[in-house]
């Protein structure tokens, strides 16, 4: 096709749409939302699973022995972690160290009463291995494993929270995709039902065109972009919105809940639309491509 | 030029709009399709114009048989071939520039073409002070005059008429037929479909009545008889 020619249906595109402004506008409307929840969801997912392996990451178990046990017995133990899949790291911490690291915590500003304990350690059995997995899921399979193992009193784990953050991560996902499908669904359908009221509309010119000799394609053509600018403001529109939103709601979040600052950190905003912005805008487009690109194949047999 | 070949076209059971029709038209032949409203005459446009397909015998148009002529095929037949209409069909919101200039786009032509060619076509109409006008605000005529010009501007080969002066008064049918009697003599091949028996009478040309999907006359330099 000529670049003449691109022009020409490029404007008929636009022509199609103000001709049907309501329609178009309705379609614009719901491809909106579409890419609004989409990018509210993203934006959440994409942030939750940031979090997420913020959080695994300084995530650690503690593997105790039993009383009695001696230091060959434990660095077996050791050995064997260390080659389990999925363990990235283990450090020993004797029973000194236990107790060093227990008074630094729990004696602060009062070390004179951790003096009464003088050399008497009272973690003297407390020697333990802190163990790192790769992923939170591989935490209670390797926990379960070690505490199989000779030696091995008891492993300490956070399965709750973490398995929680988790399971609600996937669940946002599952229901936010169960949304945006439906939405989909409704947005290509608007979009066909303006692309129909537009071929009836232009009825008359497409039959004079076909007897001229015009092309399927070129006959085709307005209509397919009149859905792709459809599908592109309808994008473009809860994009910008999103941008704007996305910076104030992160700062919001930090101020008025401080005390997450310390555990949570967002993403830049720019990590985050450097993805959304041409995912919104392949899916505007796509939904408009796709609801005039049907609506054309059923009524526009020419 | 035109050559149909023991041509029928039926719409269901009964009568057909064609009825075993063989016809031969030559290239540069101006010629008159004459008949009563039913005579098949429409139906003949439409399928030299490949809107529609014979139920049996084969036309051929401009060396091409139309029954062969795969779909993807047929814009580019129609391009050789123009055709005007009783009722215009112009495009009511497009200027006569945009509507001459709408068949020059159709069929890719580059945009320096199209400013050369319409003023072209327009001129040899008579219509070129007007192009700014919008179909509503020309007489039947001029709105006609614009449908040849956008016939014609892509230089077909052979120009259909079908009823072009039907909603026309005398004077200014007689001033579209001799238009098209001028095309002709540029080398187009035309073929007018008409019950207008005064200017039929007048233009001495080859006319072929038809009736009943039958042509029951053809005669060179020829009048529309009474029937």
């Amino acid at each position: 096709m000529r670049i003449s020619t691109i022009g020409y249906n490029a404007k008929q595109g636009v022509v199609n749409i103000g001709r049907n402004i309501i329609f178009s506008l309705a379609s614009i409307a719901t491809i909106a939302a579409c890419v609004f929840l989409f990018g509210l969801v993203f934006s959440i997912v994409i942030n939750f699973n940031y979090i997420v392996k913020n959080v695994e990451e300084g995530v650690t178990m503690t593997v105790f022995f039993e009383e009695g046990v001696d230091q060959a017995a434990i660095d077996s133990v050791g050995e064997q972690i260390k080659a389990l899949n999925g363990v990235t790291d283990v450090r020993y911490v004797s029973a000194q160290e236990a107790w060093e690291e227990f008074q630094k915590e729990y004696f602060k500003g009062a070390e004179d009463a951790a003096e009464g304990f003088q050399d008497d350690n009272p973690l003297s059995n407390k020697a333990n291995y802190e163990v790192t997995v790769d992923r939170i899921e591989n935490q209670e399979e390797v926990a379960q494993y070690i505490e199989g193992l000779d030696g091995v009193s008891n492993v300490n784990h956070s399965e709750g929270a973490v398995n929680t953050l988790t399971t609600f991560n996937k669940l946002l996902g599952t229901i936010s995709l169960a949304v945006i499908i439906i939405l989909f669904a409704v947005a290509v359908f608007l979009i066909s039902n303006t692309i129909s009221v537009g071929i009836a509309v232009r009825k008359e010119e497409i039959g004079i065109m076909k007897l001229i000799g015009a092309t399927n394609g070129f006959v085709r053509a307005p209509f397919i972009i009149e859905g792709l600018l459809i599908g592109l403001l309808g994008a473009a529109i809860p994009l910008v919105i999103l941008y704007f939103m996305y910076n104030r709601a992160v700062t919001y979040i930090l101020e008025k809940f401080n005390i997450l600052s310390d555990i949570v950190s967002f993403l830049a905003a720019r990590q985050v639309f450097e993805v959304l912005i041409p995912a919104g805008l392949i899916l505007g487009m796509g939904i408009g491509f796709i609801g005039s690109a049907i609506t054309i194949r059923k009524h526009l047999k020419v | 030029m035109i050559t149909l070949r023991n041509v029928s076209k039926s719409y269901g059971k009964g009568q057909p709009a064609i009825d075993h029709m063989d016809l031969q038209i030559d290239k540069g032949e101006f010629v008159f399709v004459v008949g009563n409203s039913g005579s098949g005459k429409s139906t003949l446009i439409k399928l030299l114009l490949k809107e529609l397909e014979p139920t049996e015998g084969t036309i051929e148009v401009n060396g091409q048989v139309l029954n062969k002529l795969k779909r993807r095929k047929i814009p580019k037949y129609r391009r050789g071939v123009g055709v005007v209409f009783q009722d215009f069909r112009l495009l009511k919101d497009r200027s006569v520039y945009e509507n001459v200039a709408f068949a020059q786009r159709v069929i890719e032509r580059p945009n320096r073409v199209i400013k050369k060619r319409v003023p072209e076509v327009l001129t040899l109409v008579g219509l070129a002070e007007k192009y700014k006008s919008y179909p509503r605000e020309l007489s039947g005529g001029e709105q006609q005059r614009v449908a040849l010009a956008r016939a014609l501007v892509n230089r077909p080969d052979i120009l259909l008429a079908d009823e072009p002066t039907g909603n026309l008064d005398p004077k200014t049918s007689f001033e579209i037929m001799k238009l098209l009697e001028e095309i002709n003599e540029r080398g187009t091949t035309v073929l007018v479909v008409t019950h207008n028996r005064e200017i039929v009478n007048a233009f001495k040309k080859r006319v072929i009545a038809m009736k009943k999907g039958v042509i029951v006359s053809d005669e060179q330099e020829g009048e529309y008889h009474a029937n």
